[in-house]
């Protein structure tokens, strides 16, 4: 299986210290990859390096064939790479619809753009119901649901998303969880998910990665990692 | 009916719902349109009766204070879609305004030297002034995109300072801080049917009217949307493929252009293109108006242009109805309506967040559900 993402040796961080160093990672087709780590990690620096918001100081990302130094953040979206970031970055003044419909601002076939947005409101039935309020009065939850639903209205082929379990409750996690294998087995898509939250995450991947203080320091298959206690006690702490 | 058919039956519904809705949401931004027509069309004729009811009293300066409110409520139109919008401050619009005043004085002046002395002379004028603000919107729009909060306050404060001091720098052309006087060509060949301040005003009118409908379809169509989310957040939008700096400079663009088109007018209504009447103090004056009428709202725009002119009437008045000595009567003039102002901002920003316009939606939530409850 090719790999759709490829991180070769990538440096990156704020100012002096470097918070990645040298972080290889090979994301297959079709998967979803989940890295792990406690706070401080790297794991959103690494996103943000991804998508462009920060730019690595060394090694290069590769997606889809195209080296994405070279991509400026706004044009990722149109070769299909979404990002959902931390803390749900929905637009609060919008509505639902609006946010929504941002998510297919960009793409020139308004029907098909029409029915990617149909599709996303199937799939979140609350957000539904919700359609005309204003993002700032949705809860935790739906403001998750809001920013996947605005990143899947692009038809991305690839999905970073940063902690989507952050302050919901297990259950909404769980649902969250579910719809990521959902897609990835009907549409084939590929996500790259950050999260804290081993359990849920590895509930999920095909693939497993661990960082620690800005290193990857496993790389194996999700299986492997809910099965080794000892992997398991030394980096994630249960 | 078994369960799982039911089911069945039940999602088929849902899909023709979702399709219908579909339907129904394309025709949407069609349906604002005719609206937006609809409110234009019933303005125009308001304001013409308007109008020719002021013209009825005999009072010509009543018109002239409309025509007025029409050339502000173009700039503080175009200054709410900037600010309210797409979330650029600017401290500089009294300076865009200028630039329109200017380029529509010179081009009239020019026009008059050849001989050319025709109505359609002043819409050139008007033209070329809304040109002359869209260059200049475009050079401080590309700065601006690169600055935020205070940065910008402070670059776009400059831009009011340099501008009306360009004036009287190459007096040359732009005569100092004498300024440019001119008689705007009017329709003169039925000067019983139409005095002077009512073509200002119908000339107003359309103006204002043109602004408000194009303003109001940009704010509502996609291109809208994108605005307020990259005022909103910034991060979200440029994931969402919105291109940021290229956003932020055309807001700026579309907001001179309005501010060109409020200066032009003046300078058409007063006759004449000075560096005093652009003064930063007009930049703080707009600002302030779309604020005390409330901020992201069009609606807040007419409120504000109402007080630009209302306010420093009012000061006028009371400072003739005081009698006070000439000296004292002479400082208080040009400052007491300033201070009106402030205070005016502060009490609305206490009472009413939202500004007027903002006091004006609650108030009328509270009177409808009032009527409900008292219905049912």
């Amino acid at each position: 299986m090719s790999a759709i993402l490829e991180i070769n040796g990538v440096t990156a961080g704020y100012g002096a210290a470097p918070v990645l160093q040298d972080v290889s990672i090979s994301v297959p087709t079709g998967t979803i990859c989940a890295v792990l780590g406690a706070n401080g990690a790297g794991k959103t620096t690494l996103l943000r390096t991804l998508s462009g918001l920060l730019k690595p100081t060394a090694g290069q990302v590769v997606f889809d064939g195209q080296d994405l130094r070279e991509v400026k953040v706004e044009h990722l979206i149109r070769l299909g790479l979404a990002h959902v970031p931390e803390g749900r970055g929905v637009v609060t003044e919008l509505t639902v619809d609006e946010n929504l419909r941002l998510g297919g601002l960009w793409r020139k076939d308004r029907a098909d753009a029409r029915r990617a947005l149909d599709e996303v409101y199937q799939l979140f039935e609350p957000l539904q119901r919700r359609r005309s309020s204003a993002g700032h009065q949705l809860s935790g939850g739906e403001r998750q649901m809001l920013a996947l639903g605005r990143a899947l209205v692009a038809r991305p082929k690839v999905l970073l998303l940063d902690e989507p379990s952050l302050g919901l409750a297990p259950r909404v996690t769980a649902q969250i969880m579910a719809l990521l294998r959902q897609l990835r087995d009907d549409t084939g898509l590929t996500v790259l998910l950050v999260e804290q939250n081993v359990r849920s995450a590895l509930s999920v991947a095909d693939e497993g990665v661990v960082m620690s203080l800005g290193r990857v320091v496993v790389s194996t298959s999700a299986e492997q990692l809910r099965g080794d206690d000892e992997l398991r006690h030394a980096y994630l702490g249960f | 009916m078994t369960a799982t058919e039911e089911v069945e039956n039940t999602r088929t519904q849902g899909a023709t719902t979702l399709a219908r809705a579909s339907t129904v949401r394309g025709g949407a931004f069609g349906r604002t349109l005719v609206r937006h027509a609809v409110y234009a069309l019933v303005a125009i004729v308001v304001l013409i009766v308007l109008t020719s009811a002021l013209a009825g009293t005999g009072n010509t300066f009543l018109n002239y204070q409309l025509a007025m409110v029409c050339a502000y409520l173009c700039a503080t139109a175009g200054l709410t879609f900037l600010t309210g919008i797409n979330g650029q401050l600017s401290l500089g619009h009294g300076a865009l305004m200028a630039t329109g005043a200017y380029g529509a004085a010179l081009t009239i002046r020019a026009l008059a030297d050849r001989g050319i002395e025709a109505v359609w002379a002043v819409f050139v004028a008007l033209l070329v002034g809304v040109l002359a603000a869209l260059v200049v919107g475009a050079v401080i729009g590309a700065a601006a995109a690169r600055l935020r909060g205070p940065y910008l306050a402070g670059v776009t404060t400059v831009i009011a300072i340099v501008v009306p001091a360009i004036t009287t720098t190459f007096d040359g052309i732009f005569k100092g801080d004498q300024g440019l006087s001119f008689v705007t060509p009017s329709p003169g060949a039925v000067p019983a049917l139409l005095s002077n301040e009512e073509w200002q005003a119908y000339l107003g009118i359309g103006c204002a009217v043109l602004v408000m409908f194009l303003l109001a379809n940009l704010i509502s169509s996609r291109f809208g949307r994108q605005f307020r989310a990259v005022a909103n957040d910034e991060v979200a939008a440029k994931l969402s493929g919105i291109n940021i700096a290229r956003t932020q400079v055309l807001a700026f663009v579309v907001s001179a252009g309005c501010a060109g088109l409020g200066g032009a007018l003046m300078a058409a209504i007063t006759q004449q293109a000075a560096p005093g009447a652009y003064s930063l103090t007009l930049s703080l004056y707009l600002l302030m108006a779309i604020v005390i009428g409330g901020l992201g709202s069009l609606a807040g725009a007419v409120w504000g242009a109402l007080l630009l002119v209302a306010l420093p009437d009012l000061s006028t008045r009371i400072t003739d109805s005081l009698e006070l000595s000439p000296d004292l009567a002479q400082k208080l003039d040009g400052n007491l309506a300033l201070a009106i102002f402030g205070l005016f901002l502060i009490i609305v920003m206490i009472v009413a967040p939202g500004g007027i316009q903002g006091l004006v939606r609650r108030l009328s939530g509270r009177l409808s559900a009032r009527r409900r409850s008292a219905g049912s």
